[in-house]
């Protein structure tokens, strides 16, 4: 898992992703936030959505879970 | 059916202007799939070993032209019969003897998965490493170009520019390119098919030797 250490905590570049999502955002709204390349945007999302930390939106945005927000500050 | 027929069945290839084959891998910067690069070239790449020296002087390069390769919206992604763990050595190796950090992700294919949707061993040159095989993928996940090395011979970075730069000029421009075009030579306008076509071309403004053979400069 590239967003998850193996000591269970989230890599720095889940944490950034996870930021960028407070707000509903686009895959390349946040590759633009976080001045990550757009195909680990799309990587990270797919690998954080399914870790529950990350919805989908119907229009293609994603934003923090209730989850989500709580592994931040946990973070 | 003859069991030498069935031995016969030829490996599915890719092929010039037709999808690349999707695949989801493990590398070095976590799973990722093709579609992954949709809207972006993408240079997939194979090297025989990690460790090797011809394969390390190539992960030199390919790291020097990578800021030209990010002008031009081209992505690099590389792969080897190896496990993430030698990749990550490797990498780390090439850093600490060489000071060049390599940015881009590899492919773990230690099944082989990837290797043989894109043909990339050859038992010929080896039966158990990849040859150095380039595949060149436009933004909408189409085979645009690939060239196939064998282990001896490292590849010519400017070459793989060049195809780049060439590549997008057509498209930009509907135009084809001569032998050892390079960025800033005039372009071959495509040839005329009807002898309307052929009769207005002589007359046309470009740089004519004969109606199937005329040049013109463009921008960019």
């Amino acid at each position: 898992m590239a967003c998850v250490n193996t000591d269970g905590t989230l890599t720095q570049s889940a944490r950034s992703v996870l930021g960028a999502a407070r707000e509903p955002a686009l895959p390349e709204e946040i590759a633009s936030q976080t001045g990550l390349p757009l195909y680990r945007i799309r990587s990270s999302l797919r690998e954080l959505h399914d870790a529950g930390l990350l919805e989908a939106q119907l229009d293609g945005r994603y934003r923090l879970t209730t989850a989500g927000s709580e592994r931040i500050e946990i973070d | 059916m003859p069991e030498e027929t069935i031995a016969q069945q030829p490996v599915g290839l890719p092929r010039l202007n037709e999808p690349a084959p999707a695949f989801e891998a493990v590398t070095t910067h976590g799973t990722i799939r093709l579609s992954d690069y949709g809207g972006s070239w993408l240079i997939l790449f194979s090297h025989p070993a990690d460790f090797t020296p011809v394969c390390t002087t190539e992960f030199i390069a390919f790291a020097e032209i990578y800021p030209e390769l990010q002008q031009r919206g081209v992505d690099l992604l590389g792969l080897s019969i190896d496990s993430v763990y030698s990749h990550i050595a490797w990498m780390r190796n090439i850093e600490e003897k060489t000071g060049v950090q390599i940015p881009f992700p590899i492919i773990a294919d230690l099944n082989k998965e990837v290797a043989s949707l894109y043909g990339m061993v050859m038992p010929g040159e080896s039966k158990s490493e990849t040859v150095r095989c380039i595949f060149i993928i436009d933004p909408k996940g189409v085979v645009r170009a690939m060239i196939y090395y064998p282990m001896s011979l490292g590849r010519n970075m400017q070459e793989i520019l060049r195809i780049i730069d060439a590549l997008q000029t057509a498209d930009k421009h509907q135009i084809a390119t001569p032998a050892n075009w390079k960025p800033g030579d005039k372009v071959i306008v495509p040839a005329p098919k009807t002898t309307e076509g052929a009769q207005e071309r002589m007359k046309s403004g470009y740089e004519i030797t004969d109606w199937y053979l005329a040049k013109k400069k463009v921008e960019g």
